[in-house]
Protein backbone atom coordinates (compact mmCIF):
# COMPACT_ATOMS: atom_id res chain seq x y z
CA UNK A 1 0.00 0.00 0.00
CA UNK A 2 1.33 3.37 -0.95
CA UNK A 3 1.85 5.78 1.89
CA UNK A 4 -1.09 8.11 2.35
CA UNK A 5 -2.21 10.86 4.61
CA UNK A 6 -5.64 11.81 5.82
CA UNK A 7 -6.82 15.27 4.81
CA UNK A 8 -9.55 17.33 6.43
CA UNK A 9 -10.44 20.55 4.67
CA UNK A 10 -12.75 22.51 6.95
CA UNK A 11 -14.30 25.93 6.61
CA UNK A 12 -15.65 27.88 9.57
CA UNK A 13 -19.20 26.68 9.10
CA UNK A 14 -18.84 23.29 7.43
CA UNK A 15 -16.52 20.47 6.54
CA UNK A 16 -15.60 20.91 2.87
CA UNK A 17 -13.67 17.79 1.92
CA UNK A 18 -12.03 14.88 3.68
CA UNK A 19 -10.26 11.81 2.42
CA UNK A 20 -6.93 10.12 1.77
CA UNK A 21 -4.24 11.78 -0.28
CA UNK A 22 -0.63 11.29 -1.35
CA UNK A 23 0.33 14.93 -1.77
CA UNK A 24 -1.06 18.27 -0.69
CA UNK A 25 0.25 21.56 -2.02
CA UNK A 26 -0.77 24.77 -0.31
CA UNK A 27 0.47 28.33 -0.23
CA UNK A 28 1.77 29.59 3.11
CA UNK A 29 2.92 33.11 3.85
CA UNK A 30 6.49 32.05 3.15
CA UNK A 31 5.82 30.24 -0.12
CA UNK A 32 4.23 27.13 -1.53
CA UNK A 33 4.60 24.03 0.57
CA UNK A 34 4.08 20.43 -0.39
CA UNK A 35 3.18 17.88 2.26
CA UNK A 36 3.63 14.16 1.69
CA UNK A 37 3.00 11.29 4.10
CA UNK A 38 5.45 11.20 6.96
CA UNK A 39 6.17 14.92 6.88
CA UNK A 40 7.48 16.54 10.03
CA UNK A 41 4.71 17.98 12.26
CA UNK A 42 3.92 21.36 10.81
CA UNK A 43 1.77 24.36 11.61
CA UNK A 44 1.65 27.20 9.14
CA UNK A 45 -0.34 30.25 8.12
CA UNK A 46 -2.01 30.03 4.71
CA UNK A 47 -2.24 32.78 2.15
CA UNK A 48 -5.35 32.91 0.06
CA UNK A 49 -4.63 30.70 -2.88
CA UNK A 50 -5.52 27.41 -4.47
CA UNK A 51 -4.86 24.19 -2.55
CA UNK A 52 -4.15 21.09 -4.60
CA UNK A 53 -4.82 17.67 -3.12
CA UNK A 54 -3.67 14.59 -5.03
CA UNK A 55 -5.91 11.77 -3.86
CA UNK A 56 -4.81 8.15 -3.52
CA UNK A 57 -6.93 7.05 -6.49
CA UNK A 58 -4.99 9.37 -8.78
CA UNK A 59 -7.52 12.17 -8.89
CA UNK A 60 -6.91 15.79 -8.05
CA UNK A 61 -9.00 18.00 -5.83
CA UNK A 62 -8.50 21.74 -6.11
CA UNK A 63 -9.98 24.18 -3.65
CA UNK A 64 -9.86 27.94 -3.29
CA UNK A 65 -8.88 28.83 0.27
CA UNK A 66 -9.02 32.33 1.68
CA UNK A 67 -6.72 32.67 4.65
CA UNK A 68 -6.38 30.05 7.34
CA UNK A 69 -3.99 27.45 8.65
CA UNK A 70 -2.37 24.21 7.71
CA UNK A 71 -1.51 21.75 10.42
CA UNK A 72 0.04 18.34 10.00
CA UNK A 73 0.72 15.69 12.64
CA UNK A 74 0.48 11.88 12.82
CA UNK A 75 -0.18 11.64 9.07
CA UNK A 76 -3.27 13.79 9.54
CA UNK A 77 -3.43 17.04 7.70
CA UNK A 78 -5.95 19.74 8.58
CA UNK A 79 -6.57 22.71 6.39
CA UNK A 80 -8.54 25.32 8.32
CA UNK A 81 -9.99 28.19 6.40
CA UNK A 82 -12.59 30.81 7.09
CA UNK A 83 -13.83 30.34 3.55
CA UNK A 84 -13.00 27.34 1.39
CA UNK A 85 -14.62 26.22 -1.83
CA UNK A 86 -13.95 23.21 -4.01
CA UNK A 87 -13.18 24.11 -7.60
CA UNK A 88 -16.41 22.58 -8.92
CA UNK A 89 -18.45 24.61 -6.44
CA UNK A 90 -17.10 27.85 -7.83
CA UNK A 91 -19.37 29.85 -10.07
CA UNK A 92 -16.90 31.00 -12.74
CA UNK A 93 -19.15 33.68 -14.20
CA UNK A 94 -19.82 35.13 -10.81
CA UNK A 95 -16.12 35.16 -9.96
CA UNK A 96 -15.37 36.90 -13.27
CA UNK A 97 -17.98 39.52 -12.55
CA UNK A 98 -16.54 39.96 -9.06
CA UNK A 99 -13.07 40.37 -10.56
CA UNK A 100 -14.29 43.07 -12.95
CA UNK A 101 -16.05 44.86 -10.16
CA UNK A 102 -13.06 44.62 -7.84
CA UNK A 103 -10.79 45.99 -10.56
CA UNK A 104 -13.02 48.97 -11.21
CA UNK A 105 -13.39 49.63 -7.47
CA UNK A 106 -9.66 49.14 -6.92
CA UNK A 107 -10.47 46.73 -4.08
CA UNK A 108 -7.25 44.73 -3.81
CA UNK A 109 -8.46 42.03 -1.42
CA UNK A 110 -11.69 41.38 -3.36
CA UNK A 111 -9.65 41.24 -6.56
CA UNK A 112 -7.32 38.66 -5.07
CA UNK A 113 -10.22 36.57 -3.78
CA UNK A 114 -11.85 36.54 -7.21
CA UNK A 115 -8.51 35.77 -8.83
CA UNK A 116 -7.89 32.82 -6.52
CA UNK A 117 -11.34 31.46 -7.30
CA UNK A 118 -10.77 31.72 -11.03
CA UNK A 119 -7.37 30.05 -10.84
CA UNK A 120 -8.78 27.21 -8.75
CA UNK A 121 -11.65 26.80 -11.19
CA UNK A 122 -9.25 26.79 -14.16
CA UNK A 123 -7.17 24.03 -12.55
CA UNK A 124 -9.98 21.50 -12.29
CA UNK B 1 -79.12 33.34 23.81
CA UNK B 2 -78.46 34.81 27.20
CA UNK B 3 -75.91 37.57 27.74
CA UNK B 4 -73.78 35.39 29.99
CA UNK B 5 -73.56 32.59 27.46
CA UNK B 6 -72.66 35.02 24.67
CA UNK B 7 -69.76 36.42 26.68
CA UNK B 8 -68.36 32.93 27.29
CA UNK B 9 -68.70 31.98 23.64
CA UNK B 10 -66.82 35.11 22.59
CA UNK B 11 -63.97 34.45 25.00
CA UNK B 12 -63.67 30.84 23.83
CA UNK B 13 -63.40 32.04 20.25
CA UNK B 14 -60.65 34.52 21.11
CA UNK B 15 -58.65 32.01 23.17
CA UNK B 16 -58.93 29.46 20.35
CA UNK B 17 -57.46 31.98 17.93
CA UNK B 18 -54.56 32.69 20.32
CA UNK B 19 -53.98 28.98 20.78
CA UNK B 20 -53.66 28.51 17.03
CA UNK B 21 -51.01 31.22 16.88
CA UNK B 22 -48.96 29.89 19.79
CA UNK B 23 -49.18 26.37 18.39
CA UNK B 24 -47.81 27.60 15.06
CA UNK B 25 -45.00 29.49 16.81
CA UNK B 26 -44.15 26.40 18.83
CA UNK B 27 -43.79 24.32 15.70
CA UNK B 28 -41.74 26.94 13.88
CA UNK B 29 -39.39 27.21 16.87
CA UNK B 30 -39.07 23.42 17.07
CA UNK B 31 -37.95 23.19 13.46
CA UNK B 32 -35.52 26.09 13.97
CA UNK B 33 -33.92 24.42 16.99
CA UNK B 34 -33.04 21.43 14.84
CA UNK B 35 -31.58 23.70 12.17
CA UNK B 36 -29.58 25.67 14.73
CA UNK B 37 -28.28 22.48 16.33
CA UNK B 38 -27.14 21.29 12.92
CA UNK B 39 -25.22 24.53 12.46
CA UNK B 40 -23.55 24.09 15.84
CA UNK B 41 -22.50 20.59 14.79
CA UNK B 42 -21.23 21.84 11.41
CA UNK B 43 -19.01 24.42 13.06
CA UNK B 44 -17.48 21.93 15.50
CA UNK B 45 -14.69 20.48 13.26
CA UNK B 46 -13.25 23.94 12.64
CA UNK B 47 -13.43 24.84 16.34
CA UNK B 48 -11.74 21.61 17.50
CA UNK B 49 -8.97 21.84 14.90
CA UNK B 50 -8.37 25.45 15.83
CA UNK B 51 -8.27 24.64 19.54
CA UNK B 52 -5.77 21.89 18.81
CA UNK B 53 -3.60 24.29 16.86
CA UNK B 54 -3.73 26.93 19.61
CA UNK B 55 -2.75 24.34 22.18
CA UNK B 56 0.05 23.14 19.96
CA UNK B 57 1.57 26.60 19.71
CA UNK B 58 0.87 27.40 23.34
CA UNK B 59 2.50 24.28 24.71
CA UNK B 60 5.07 23.70 21.95
CA UNK B 61 6.77 27.05 22.19
CA UNK B 62 7.61 29.62 24.81
CA UNK B 63 6.13 32.41 22.80
CA UNK B 64 4.67 35.29 24.73
CA UNK B 65 1.76 37.04 23.14
CA UNK B 66 -0.39 39.90 24.45
CA UNK B 67 -3.47 37.72 24.03
CA UNK B 68 -2.15 34.93 26.23
CA UNK B 69 -0.32 36.84 28.95
CA UNK B 70 -2.23 38.12 31.92
CA UNK B 71 -1.83 41.76 32.75
CA UNK B 72 -0.35 42.24 36.22
CA UNK B 73 -3.08 44.50 37.44
CA UNK B 74 -5.99 44.44 35.03
CA UNK B 75 -8.04 47.64 35.21
CA UNK B 76 -10.49 47.33 32.34
CA UNK B 77 -12.56 44.45 31.10
CA UNK B 78 -14.90 44.02 28.17
CA UNK B 79 -18.08 41.99 28.56
CA UNK B 80 -19.85 40.68 25.48
CA UNK B 81 -23.50 39.84 26.17
CA UNK B 82 -25.45 37.72 23.72
CA UNK B 83 -29.24 38.15 23.78
CA UNK B 84 -31.90 37.79 21.11
CA UNK B 85 -33.66 40.34 18.93
CA UNK B 86 -37.11 39.07 19.71
CA UNK B 87 -38.83 38.10 22.93
CA UNK B 88 -41.53 35.48 23.55
CA UNK B 89 -38.85 33.16 24.81
CA UNK B 90 -39.67 32.88 28.49
CA UNK B 91 -36.79 33.84 30.77
CA UNK B 92 -34.15 33.44 28.04
CA UNK B 93 -33.12 37.09 27.78
CA UNK B 94 -33.57 38.02 31.42
CA UNK B 95 -31.38 35.08 32.47
CA UNK B 96 -28.58 36.16 30.14
CA UNK B 97 -28.87 39.76 31.29
CA UNK B 98 -28.87 38.70 34.92
CA UNK B 99 -25.71 36.64 34.38
CA UNK B 100 -24.05 39.62 32.69
CA UNK B 101 -25.00 41.87 35.58
CA UNK B 102 -23.59 39.46 38.13
CA UNK B 103 -20.35 39.23 36.15
CA UNK B 104 -20.14 43.02 35.86
CA UNK B 105 -20.68 43.32 39.59
CA UNK B 106 -17.92 40.78 40.27
CA UNK B 107 -15.49 42.51 37.93
CA UNK B 108 -16.25 45.90 39.51
CA UNK B 109 -15.62 44.40 42.94
CA UNK B 110 -12.20 43.33 41.65
CA UNK B 111 -11.55 46.96 40.77
CA UNK B 112 -12.01 46.76 37.02
CA UNK B 113 -13.87 49.12 34.78
CA UNK B 114 -16.35 47.31 32.57
CA UNK B 115 -17.18 48.03 28.92
CA UNK B 116 -20.33 46.31 27.76
CA UNK B 117 -20.79 45.06 24.20
CA UNK B 118 -24.22 43.72 23.35
CA UNK B 119 -25.63 41.51 20.63
CA UNK B 120 -29.42 41.48 20.25
CA UNK B 121 -32.10 44.12 20.57
CA UNK B 122 -33.46 42.80 23.89
CA UNK B 123 -30.21 43.28 25.77
CA UNK B 124 -29.58 46.66 24.15
CA UNK B 125 -33.02 47.99 25.05
CA UNK B 126 -32.63 46.72 28.62
CA UNK B 127 -29.40 48.72 28.98
CA UNK B 128 -30.70 51.76 27.10
CA UNK B 129 -33.80 51.92 29.30
CA UNK B 130 -31.59 52.07 32.38
CA UNK B 131 -29.36 54.59 30.63
CA UNK B 132 -26.26 52.45 31.01
CA UNK B 133 -23.42 52.91 28.59
CA UNK B 134 -23.03 50.38 25.78
CA UNK B 135 -19.66 50.33 24.06
CA UNK B 136 -21.08 48.79 20.91
CA UNK B 137 -24.17 46.87 19.89
CA UNK B 138 -25.21 44.65 17.01
CA UNK B 139 -28.69 43.53 16.02
CA UNK B 140 -30.44 41.71 13.23
CA UNK B 141 -28.72 38.34 13.00
CA UNK B 142 -29.39 36.58 16.30
CA UNK B 143 -31.82 34.05 14.82
CA UNK B 144 -29.38 32.76 12.24
CA UNK B 145 -25.86 34.04 12.82
CA UNK B 146 -23.27 33.54 10.07
CA UNK B 147 -19.51 33.43 10.42
CA UNK B 148 -19.35 36.90 8.90
CA UNK B 149 -21.49 38.19 11.78
CA UNK B 150 -19.12 36.63 14.30
CA UNK B 151 -16.20 38.37 12.56
CA UNK B 152 -18.06 41.66 12.71
CA UNK B 153 -18.61 41.26 16.46
CA UNK B 154 -15.07 40.05 17.13
CA UNK B 155 -13.25 42.82 15.23
CA UNK B 156 -13.74 45.73 17.69
CA UNK B 157 -13.18 43.40 20.65
CA UNK B 158 -9.85 42.18 19.34
CA UNK B 159 -8.92 45.75 18.52
CA UNK B 160 -9.79 46.83 22.07
CA UNK B 161 -7.72 44.09 23.65
CA UNK B 162 -4.70 44.84 21.48
CA UNK B 163 -4.75 48.52 22.44
CA UNK B 164 -2.91 49.73 25.50
CA UNK B 165 -5.17 50.07 28.51
CA UNK B 166 -4.24 53.71 28.86
CA UNK B 167 -5.54 54.43 25.33
CA UNK B 168 -8.94 52.94 26.06
CA UNK B 169 -8.03 49.32 25.50
CA UNK B 170 -9.09 46.47 27.74
CA UNK B 171 -7.15 43.79 29.60
CA UNK B 172 -9.75 41.08 29.65
CA UNK B 173 -12.55 39.84 27.47
CA UNK B 174 -15.51 38.00 28.93
CA UNK B 175 -18.47 36.56 27.10
CA UNK B 176 -21.95 35.85 28.48
CA UNK B 177 -24.14 33.55 26.43
CA UNK B 178 -26.77 30.87 26.84
CA UNK B 179 -25.33 27.41 26.58
CA UNK B 180 -27.47 24.85 24.81
CA UNK B 181 -27.35 21.81 27.09
CA UNK B 182 -30.39 19.99 25.77
CA UNK B 183 -33.85 20.69 24.41
CA UNK B 184 -35.09 21.19 27.96
CA UNK B 185 -32.07 22.84 29.58
CA UNK B 186 -30.32 26.02 28.56
CA UNK B 187 -28.13 27.82 31.04
CA UNK B 188 -26.69 31.31 30.91
CA UNK B 189 -22.93 31.06 31.41
CA UNK B 190 -20.04 33.47 31.45
CA UNK B 191 -16.52 32.63 30.47
CA UNK B 192 -13.26 34.47 29.97
CA UNK B 193 -12.08 34.42 26.39
CA UNK B 194 -8.93 36.46 26.81
CA UNK B 195 -6.28 36.38 28.06
CA UNK B 196 -6.30 32.76 27.11
CA UNK B 197 -5.73 30.19 29.80
CA UNK B 198 -3.66 27.77 27.78
CA UNK B 199 -3.80 25.14 30.48
CA UNK B 200 -7.58 25.06 30.23
CA UNK B 201 -7.50 24.81 26.47
CA UNK B 202 -4.89 22.08 26.77
CA UNK B 203 -7.09 20.17 29.20
CA UNK B 204 -9.97 20.27 26.74
CA UNK B 205 -7.94 18.59 24.03
CA UNK B 206 -5.79 16.28 26.11
CA UNK B 207 -8.95 14.83 27.63
CA UNK B 208 -8.98 12.65 24.56
CA UNK B 209 -5.59 11.34 25.61
CA UNK B 210 -3.46 12.59 22.76
CA UNK B 211 0.05 13.89 23.12
CA UNK B 212 0.82 16.82 20.90
CA UNK B 213 3.91 16.44 18.75
CA UNK B 214 6.60 19.06 18.40
CA UNK B 215 5.50 21.26 15.55
CA UNK B 216 7.56 23.00 12.94
CA UNK B 217 6.14 26.51 12.64
CA UNK B 218 5.84 28.21 9.32
CA UNK B 219 6.93 31.06 9.17
CA UNK B 220 7.51 31.32 12.96
CA UNK B 221 5.73 30.52 16.20
CA UNK B 222 5.03 34.21 16.86
CA UNK B 223 3.51 34.77 13.44
CA UNK B 224 1.40 31.65 13.68
CA UNK B 225 0.12 32.69 17.08
CA UNK B 226 -0.54 36.21 15.79
CA UNK B 227 -2.71 34.84 13.04
CA UNK B 228 -4.23 32.07 15.11
CA UNK B 229 -5.55 33.88 18.17
CA UNK B 230 -7.94 36.32 16.46
CA UNK B 231 -9.36 33.38 14.49
CA UNK B 232 -9.71 31.48 17.75
CA UNK B 233 -11.66 34.33 19.33
CA UNK B 234 -13.86 34.61 16.23
CA UNK B 235 -14.57 30.92 16.26
CA UNK B 236 -15.44 31.00 19.97
CA UNK B 237 -17.78 33.93 19.44
CA UNK B 238 -19.32 32.17 16.43
CA UNK B 239 -19.92 29.07 18.53
CA UNK B 240 -21.46 31.17 21.33
CA UNK B 241 -23.73 32.94 18.82
CA UNK B 242 -24.90 29.62 17.41
CA UNK B 243 -25.53 28.12 20.85
CA UNK B 244 -27.36 31.23 21.92
CA UNK B 245 -29.55 31.03 18.80
CA UNK B 246 -30.31 27.36 19.42
CA UNK B 247 -31.12 28.10 23.07
CA UNK B 248 -33.39 30.98 22.10
CA UNK B 249 -35.38 28.77 19.76
CA UNK B 250 -35.61 26.04 22.39
CA UNK B 251 -36.79 28.59 24.97
CA UNK B 252 -39.37 29.95 22.53
CA UNK B 253 -40.60 26.45 21.82
CA UNK B 254 -41.03 25.76 25.52
CA UNK B 255 -42.71 29.09 26.25
CA UNK B 256 -45.09 28.62 23.33
CA UNK B 257 -45.82 25.05 24.37
CA UNK B 258 -46.90 26.14 27.83
CA UNK B 259 -48.90 29.00 26.30
CA UNK B 260 -50.69 26.48 24.07
CA UNK B 261 -51.32 24.18 27.03
CA UNK B 262 -52.67 27.07 29.10
CA UNK B 263 -54.94 28.14 26.27
CA UNK B 264 -56.27 24.58 26.03
CA UNK B 265 -57.01 24.55 29.75
CA UNK B 266 -58.67 27.94 29.56
CA UNK B 267 -60.87 26.73 26.71
CA UNK B 268 -61.90 23.71 28.80
CA UNK B 269 -62.81 25.84 31.81
CA UNK B 270 -64.68 28.34 29.68
CA UNK B 271 -66.67 25.66 27.87
CA UNK B 272 -67.71 24.14 31.21
CA UNK B 273 -68.84 27.56 32.38
CA UNK B 274 -70.64 28.11 29.09
CA UNK B 275 -72.36 24.72 29.43
CA UNK B 276 -73.42 25.55 32.98
CA UNK B 277 -74.74 28.92 31.81
CA UNK B 278 -76.70 27.28 29.00
CA UNK B 279 -78.11 24.70 31.40
CA UNK B 280 -79.08 27.38 33.87
CA UNK B 281 -80.84 29.25 31.09
CA UNK B 282 -82.82 26.15 30.09
CA UNK B 283 -83.73 25.40 33.70
CA UNK B 284 -84.90 28.93 34.12
CA UNK B 285 -86.99 28.76 30.97
CA UNK B 286 -88.62 25.49 32.13
CA UNK B 287 -89.42 26.86 35.54
CA UNK B 288 -90.83 29.97 33.92
CA UNK B 289 -93.09 27.87 31.67
CA UNK B 290 -94.15 25.61 34.54
CA UNK B 291 -94.74 28.56 36.80
CA UNK B 292 -96.67 30.37 34.09
CA UNK B 293 -98.93 27.43 33.30
CA UNK B 294 -99.54 26.80 37.01
CA UNK B 295 -100.53 30.42 37.43
CA UNK B 296 -102.84 30.16 34.42
CA UNK B 297 -104.40 26.95 35.78
CA UNK B 298 -104.96 28.64 39.15
CA UNK B 299 -106.57 31.65 37.48
CA UNK B 300 -108.83 29.41 35.32
CA UNK B 301 -109.86 27.33 38.35
CA UNK B 302 -110.90 30.57 40.07
CA UNK B 303 -113.03 31.84 37.14
CA UNK B 304 -114.80 28.48 36.66
CA UNK B 305 -116.48 28.62 39.95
Amino acid sequence: MAAELHVELVAADRSVWSGEATLVVARTTSGDIGVMPGHQPLLGVLESGPVTIRTTDGGTVVAAVHGGFISFADNKLSLLAEIAELSDEIDVQRAERALERAKSDADASAERRADVRLRAAAAR
Amino acid sequence: MGAQLRVYKRRIRSVTATKKITKAMEMIAASRVVKAQRKVAASTPYATELTRAVTAVGTGSNTKHPLTTESENPTRAAVLLLTSDRGLAGAFNSNAIKAAEQLTERLRAEGKEVDTYIVGRRGASHYNFRERKIAEQWTGFTDEPSYGDAKKVAAPLIEAIEKETADGGVDELHIVYTEFVSMMTQTAVDSRLLPLRLEEVAEETSAKGEILPLFDFEPSAEDVLDALLPRYVESRIYNALLQSAASKHAATRRAMKSATDNAGELINTLSRLANAARQAEITQEISEIVGGSAALADANAGSDR
